[in-house]
């Protein structure tokens, strides 16, 4: 006896419903394993000496699970290469949305996506092996693998993101607008900077966020790069540990439901939040992108 | 106003800036390949491709390294492809405008911003331990097919965008069922550009590390993986260990230049390919 066709079609409906739910059910599945395997580290330290504690010795006995030095290290990392990857990434996206002719564009635009097709690890291997003896010499410094280096390797990963996705944006500014500015006698680059990127600056916005975003939960580059200490940094040449090195440095050798194992999940936990924010910031401002057309210029 | 001499030389300036910026981009992916080719290309054999380490890892080959690698990406796409594309075909033929549309493409978003690391601590908690699949094949296979899921929803879902409503309302006007419309003709049409997806799945589960750190990866197993539940040693983590950790570290570096290059090879490649697709699928349009 076969199905009647309604009856197979809401079978399929049915069917696709839960299948089109996986990505929020793995979503809460991270999120519940972060929270199950990383809340227990609470009844050791209270949540306000975890994240602003700066002594992280998770070995030690008596252990300390402090890990402000961690954030800290995280932000240097983070913030020094958006330093490096907004202004390259954004003015990479004005040459290929605006300026490059065709054929160009035709070679920039691949490369750009084998870039950000890369490996993170070799990216990180070429940071350890090239750039940190490199630093190192011309500089006399006591290590190459510090901030400065593992920013200028995650700025080489995070500007392919703000380029593509700001490059979409300045190319979604509808054309009458650029024509009716180049009209009334503005030059290409006056066009571009009073009228098109304000006007796709919400995109913008929302790329370089994306970046960022990127560039915190990014783990092999700073594993490898930024030197592994765990401390408050004093310079741009200072070793630092950021929150994914140390999950990915230390879980081999924390014992199962260890507190040591427990914090590492806290990390984890603390890393999502993180990312997450930036991700609903995102959000939120390309929402408001969405609104820039012809309704409101 | 600024007489236009004026005007056009601020003009120049801003645009060789522009070009300066997007041409660093060249050049520093040049510099890198370069830098891993020239120093990579000494180590590679066909010793080096089809022979097991050894030595402790100072001599001979990365077979194990190359299969695993393969194995765990071709794994990652297998769960990953299903799943992706069955989204995708919800998200754009089925759901409507509500508000469970919204909360699902909100997770996929925040999906794709989890941290690399974090998935792996996930797989750890959840298939290596809770599940019971240990250290293995299939654990690390899970964890990075989750990672690439929404890559491929992502990708499924613009070549689903690409096929014109009129195929649709076509094919429903001559009394097929919706199903019947999505089977023989919206996925047959939308199929090339979904390879597109497959294969840059393949591409990024061969080079990340961190997901499979905790949940397949090993340093060394001494022989090939013969079941999905045996622990692997992969490309990305082989150069990572040998790279940090060890005590020859400077004995190996050969070994690790010439994997870092069949690794870079084996990924752009792939990317490669996927451009070359769409470029030809846009061509078509």
């Amino acid at each position: 006896m076969g199905l009647q066709s309604w009856q197979r079609e809401k079978l399929v409906h049915g069917f696709f419903l839960l299948v089109g739910a996986s990505g929020v059910i793995i979503l809460l599945l991270i999120f519940l394993f972060l929270v199950r395997e990383g809340l227990p580290i609470f009844e050791v330290v209270s949540v306000v000496d975890f994240i602003f504690g700066t002594q992280w010795y998770p070995t030690y006995d008596p252990a300390d699970y402090g890990i402000f030095s961690l954030i800290v290290g995280s932000l240097c990392v983070v913030g020094m290469s958006s330093l490096i990857a907004v202004p390259v990434g954004v003015c990479t996206a004005i040459y290929l949305a605006e300026i490059a002719h065709p054929r160009t564009r035709s070679i920039l635009k691949p490369v750009i996506e084998l870039i950000e097709g890369l490996p993170t690890v070799v990216i990180g291997f070429f940071g350890m092996v090239v750039m940190a003896p490199f630093l190192q010499n011309l500089l006399d410094l006591n290590t190459g693998l510090n901030i400065f280096n593992a920013s200028i390797m995650l700025a080489f990963m995070a500007v392919p993101t703000i380029a593509s996705i700001s490059e979409d944006a300045i190319y979604s500014v509808p054309g009458h607008v650029k024509e009716g500015s180049m009209a009334l006698g503005a030059t290409h680059w006056e066009t571009i900077s009073r009228v098109i990127l304000p006007a796709s600056l919400a995109g913008i916005s929302t790329a370089v966020v994306l970046g960022i975003a990127r560039a915190i939960g990014e783990t092999m580059v700073v594993l490898m790069v930024a030197g592994g200490a765990a401390m408050m940094p004093e310079s741009v040449f200072d070793p630092v540990r950021p929150m994914p090195a140390s999950i990915a440095a230390e879980m081999g050798e924390a014992p199962f439901r260890s507190n040591h194992y427990h914090a590492l999940f806290a990390i984890g936990l603390v890393l999502f939040v993180f990312t997450f924010v930036f991700n609903l910031i995102a959000s939120w401002l390309s929402e408001r992108h969405r609104q820039v057309g012809e309704a409101n210029l | 106003m600024k007489p236009l001499y004026k005007r056009k030389f601020s003009q120049g300036i801003a645009f060789s800036l522009f070009r300066g910026a997007s041409y660093i981009n060249v050049l520093v992916l040049a510099v890198f390949i370069g830098f891993i080719a020239i120093n990579g290309i000494s180590a590679i054999s066909w010793e080096f491709l089809t022979q097991m380490p050894r030595e402790s890892m100072t001599e001979g080959g990365i077979l194990p390294c190359i299969i695993g690698t393969i194995y765990i990406s071709l794994g990652a796409i297998l769960v990953a492809f299903p799943l992706g594309v069955g989204t995708a075909i919800y998200l754009n033929e089925f759901a409507g405008e509500g508000r469970w549309t919204r909360i699902l493409r909100m997770g996929i978003i925040n999906l794709a911003g989890v941290p690399s690391v974090v998935y792996g601590l996930f797989g750890l908690g959840f298939f290596v331990i809770l599940l019971g699949m240990g250290v293995s094949l299939l654990a690390g296979a899970l964890t990075l097919g989750a990672f690439i899921l929404p890559l491929i929803i992502g990708s499924a879902e613009e070549s689903l965008r690409s096929i014109p409503q009129s195929y649709r309302e076509a094919s429903l006007a001559l009394g097929a069922t919706k199903w019947q419309t999505i089977y023989k003709m919206v996925l047959p049409a939308a199929f090339p550009g979904m390879l597109t997806g497959f294969i840059l799945g393949v591409s990024r589960a061969a080079g990340e590390t961190a997901p499979i750190m905790f949940t397949a990866a090993v340093y060394s197993t001494g022989k090939l993986p013969s079941s999905i539940f045996d622990e692997i040693m992969v490309m990305p983590y082989h150069i990572y260990v040998l790279a940090t950790a060890g005590t020859s570290i400077d004995k190996t570096r050969p070994l690790q230049y010439g994997t870092a290059l069949v690794l870079i090879c084996l990924v752009l490649g792939l990317n490669l390919a996927a451009i070359i697709i769409r470029n030809r699928l846009q061509k078509k349009l």
